[in-house]
């Protein structure tokens, strides 16, 4: 015999997972068209480097493979990881970080589920940390008459470590707009002073900025389909808007814009996919409004004061250490009980 | 225009109602036998009062009401009594009960009966009528009528009249109100003078037009003046009985509360048709409406006799070879039947027939992703997900410390669950060891208090013999000990005594819930002694037999002495 209820929605759990991959299509054709096919290679090497490790680990823990593998859980980390690195870097980097992230991050703790840090995040931190010198040499836009390095070159140096004769790092690659802006505050300018040099555009990097557009528009496509929920991202993104909107007004000169922080660096990545990941983001809605305002707070905190070029990878980790304490708080009131549910 | 509140949660899965709605209610031919449980209502079984062999009429009781909370069962028509012995039943536990047998003669003759005018009749007597006549909830709760007609201290001013009949497939309720709106509603307006509450408003969800048409013009025709037919939006579980009291009146009934705390009193609507018929015609409940659909050919009501069984049903309308099962109620919240053998009942509101084809056996369940999906649609607004996480670990203070008996298992969780986990399965499962525990920690306590008075008896004993010993009177047997101290009775609850019968009911009910989870569990226990290695008791040694000897002999003087005066050596009956 068999328990009600007998029938279920039709949704499944790579089905989700898969539309969370389709949102991200906007976004990465965007990054394709201002900074070149060479993001493509890492997402096709981080997510190689995922399925692999996630059969592997499988094996291991004796666990099935078929519906773990077609879950889509791996490729989410794979391609998430893969846009927070940048793309001209030695193929290695991103399959340390993919191995790291799947095998430890997610794995050991449990696997799909029981992951209570963010794979993709994780990866990211082991590379930050150990690999700093290759975390910063990100591609420039197109169009702004900077020295561009050709795709087979790009290839060249990814695979083999080898540069065209006469041209270093650091002539064909920058430094994000983030972190741009901390070095050159650090230097005495001030944020209108910066703004003024040529990888910036409208809002933010040139380029970087439509990247994003294209994560809130995927994001967007998430919210409409109902694969996430409004609390959120939206919290997270008024909340970073506030402060840095507070701070921006107190000092124009060394505080940047709101908009500006909206759209650098992983913000409207980390709005919609990376703090929106149900696993490590509390279930309450009252904990996820808490969780949002965190995590903008530590995004803002990060990137103005802190050490490392963004702050969204540190917030989402340090938020989700947060997050039993916080769903253990944040009780929703039960059906006709009083107050906090008691 | 009323207006409406909400409950949390909810969802919506297709209706499947227009299939069996086409056709009006039919009546299901004469089966060839009825298989009547004597335990088609909450709390205890009726006692049979018929002998096997015995002619019997329609509407005749066959099983008599056992104590305060049980109700009567009547012949469904006329016949032989031809079994009285355990079969299976249509319950979700698969355990047989207690059922009576009859072989309808096909005359169908009725018993005498006659109604009574409501109005000239005192309440106490219209209650006794309603439990004579088998009265309870039709909406499948299966709680006497009488008991809950009945305002206590608590001042009733809404009864409500659930027509909102919320679940997928089940039409009865529609089909009812559209045909028999005006003896419903007199049923209803007794019930409301039974409670002297104020007004009665009836929720209909949306998509029964012509029922809430239907129930609107009797409402006018007959000029009932505290009656009010509201349309409510259709969101399963919009139909339990605490949703709809908060969508029409905004009160929030917690678990373990009773809505005549809140001034409120919930009734189904096929119940007030039956209370009408039990009072004004004096005719017991003997039949009640029945959806049979899914895999048949022509889904349709069916006006169906009780005990009448399941697979005689449902060919009528034409099951399809391919079933697999008989789903009873609906599908969200409904029975898998352990066989078409067992009888339709007083809460079979509907028959589903089920094949692979039309409930597909669910996907292997992936671990969950703490996507809340299951907390937004909780009616309840628990979290469903932290549930599942304590059930899963046994941590069952947890479950209760996360409300897991707010939980109504209407399954909205498990239907919306990408990873497709059963998730009501997991909260059945940790109420019913949260129960079996309370029971073992209770029964623990009855063998605490029995030894602690064999400890004080014996000692008692011994210094007896030494005094007898010191005296050495020759006629120390007549000495008759001293009365023992009476044994350790639980105290009662110093209750308010406008309550007490509340609370008994209260107590019968949870006691007859666990009843039906510890039938299970013995059952088990019975299943593990038949294969439980030979006891200790087995291949003594002479000598070890010959002590086992004079301590039995020794018990046996005692149990003498103790019963000689008065004590009870037995242990305390817990039923």
């Amino acid at each position: 015999m068999w328990s009600s209820p007998f029938i279920t929605l039709p949704s499944s759990v790579s089905q989700i997972m898969l539309r969370v991959l389709i949102a991200l299509i906007p976004g990465i054709a965007a990054y394709v068209w201002y900074f070149g096919p060479a993001i493509l290679v890492s997402i096709a090497l981080a997510s190689v480097t995922a399925l692999a490790t996630e059969a592997v680990m499988l094996k291991l823990r004796n666990r099935p493979l078929k519906p773990f593998l077609s879950d889509n859980s791996a490729l989410i980390t794979a391609w998430l990881l893969a846009l927070s690195i940048p793309p001209l870097a030695p193929w290695w980097l991103v399959v340390v970080g993919t191995v790291f992230g799947i095998a430890v991050a997610k794995h050991l703790y449990g696997g799909l589920g029981n992951n209570i840090f963010n794979p993709a995040m994780v990866g990211y931190a082991v590379l930050i940390i150990s690999f700093p010198g290759h975390m910063t040499h990100w591609l420039t836009p197109h169009a702004i008459g900077m020295l561009e390095l050709p795709f087979s070159d790009q290839l060249g140096y990814i695979f083999g470590g080898i540069l065209p004769a006469g041209l270093t790092l650091d002539a064909v690659t920058t430094a994000t707009p983030l972190d741009t802006l901390k070095t050159q505050l650090h230097l005495g300018l001030s944020v209108n002073e910066i703004r003024e040099m040529p990888i910036y555009g409208y809002l933010s990097g040139k380029g970087s900025e439509i990247v994003a557009l294209g994560f809130a528009i995927g994001g967007l496509y998430m919210l409409a389909t109902r694969i996430i929920t409004w609390y959120l991202p939206l919290i997270y993104l008024a909340a970073l808007f506030s402060i840095a909107g507070f701070f921006h007004l107190y000092d124009p000169a060394h505080y940047a814009s709101p908009l500006f922080h909206w759209f650098s660096g992983a913000a409207m990545l980390g709005a919609f996919f990376i703090f929106t990941d149900p696993i490590g983001s509390p279930t309450t809605r009252k904990g996820k409004i808490i969780y949002a305002v965190g995590a903008a707070l530590l995004t803002w905190l990060i990137r103005t004061f802190g050490g490392f070029p963004d702050g969204v990878a540190f917030a989402a980790l340090l938020m989700n250490i947060c997050v039993p304490l916080i769903d253990a708080y944040s009780q929703p009131r039960v059906f006709g009980k009083k107050g906090d549910g008691k | 225009m009323r207006q409406l509140f909400k409950f949390h949660g909810g969802v919506h899965p297709p209706t499947h109602k227009a299939e069996s709605t086409r056709t009006p209610i039919a009546q299901a031919k004469m089966p060839s036998r009825l298989v009547i449980p004597l335990h088609q209502h909450v709390g205890n079984r009726a006692v049979p009062v018929v002998q096997v062999g015995e002619r019997v009429l329609k509407g005749q009781i066959i099983g008599r009401p056992d104590g305060r909370l049980s109700s009567a069962v009547h012949a469904s028509t006329s016949g032989t009594v031809s079994a009285i012995d355990m079969q299976l039943v249509a319950h979700f536990s698969g355990l047989p009960d207690l059922c009576i047998t009859l072989i309808p003669d096909g005359r169908d003759e009725w018993i005498e009966h006659s109604g009574v005018d409501y109005k000239q009749t005192p309440h106490t007597e219209l209650r006794h009528l309603l439990r004579e006549a088998g009265v309870v909830g039709l909406g499948g709760a299966v709680f006497p009528s009488d008991l809950k007609s009945y305002s206590n201290k608590h001042k009733i001013k809404t009864l409500v009249l659930n027509g909102a009949e919320c679940e997928p497939y089940i039409t009865c309720d529609d089909l009812l109100m559209r045909e028999r709106a005006g003896d419903t509603l007199r049923g209803a307006e007794v019930l409301r003078e039974l409670l002297y509450a104020e007004e009665v408003l009836i929720g209909i969800e949306d998509n029964k037009p012509e029922a809430i048409a239907a129930m609107k013009k009797a409402v006018e025709q007959d000029g009932h003046q505290h009656m009010e037919v509201i349309a409510v939006p259709t969101l399963y579980p919009g139909g339990g009985a605490k949703q709809l009291i908060r969508v029409l009146t905004g009160i929030e009934v917690a678990a373990g509360v009773r809505s005549t705390e809140k001034g409120v009193q919930c009734f189904n609507v096929a119940t007030a048709w039956s209370t009408w018929r039990a009072i004004a015609h004096g005719e017991p409940l003997l039949s009640r409406i029945v959806t049979v659909t899914g895999n048949v050919e022509h889904a349709q009501n069916f006006e169906v006799l009780l005990g009448t069984p399941v697979e005689e049903l449902v060919a009528q309308a034409g099951s399809r070879p391919d079933t697999n099962r008989h789903i009873m109620g609906g599908p969200m919240m409904g029975v898998d039947l352990p066989s078409g053998q067992v009888g339709v009942t007083k809460a079979t509101n509907c028959i589903i027939e089920g094949s692979d084809k039309l409930f597909p056996p669910p996907a292997p369940a992936l671990p969950c992703i703490r996507c809340t999906r299951c907390a937004d649609v909780c009616p309840a607004d628990l979290q469903p997900q932290d549930l599942y996480w304590f059930a899963k670990s046994n941590n069952f203070g947890k479950t209760q410390e996360f409300h897991l008996f707010d939980c109504i298992e209407c399954g909205a969780c498990a239907y919306v669950c990408p990873s497709h986990i059963p998730l009501v399965q997991y909260y059945r499962y940790a109420k019913s060891e949260i129960w079996q525990r309370e029971r073992e920690a209770q029964s623990a306590e009855v063998a605490r208090e029995r030894h602690e008075y064999r400890q004080f008896r014996i000692e008692r004993e011994k210094q007896e013999k030494a005094e007898r010993l010191a005296q050495k009177e020759k006629a120390a047997l007549a000495a008759k000990p001293a009365v023992p101290a009476p044994l350790p009775v639980a105290a009662a609850p110093n209750a308010d005594p406008d309550d007490t019968l509340q609370m008994r009911v209260d107590a019968d009910v949870a006691k007859a819930n666990l009843q039906l989870r510890i039938d299970a569990a013995v059952a088990r226990a019975k299943e593990q002694a038949a294969t439980a290695k030979p006891r200790n008791t087995d291949a003594l040694t002479p000598a070890q037999q010959a002590e086992i000897a004079e301590i039995e002999a020794r018990r046996a003087k005692l149990r003498e002495m103790a019963s000689g005066a008065g004590a009870d050596d037995e242990p305390p009956k817990h039923n």
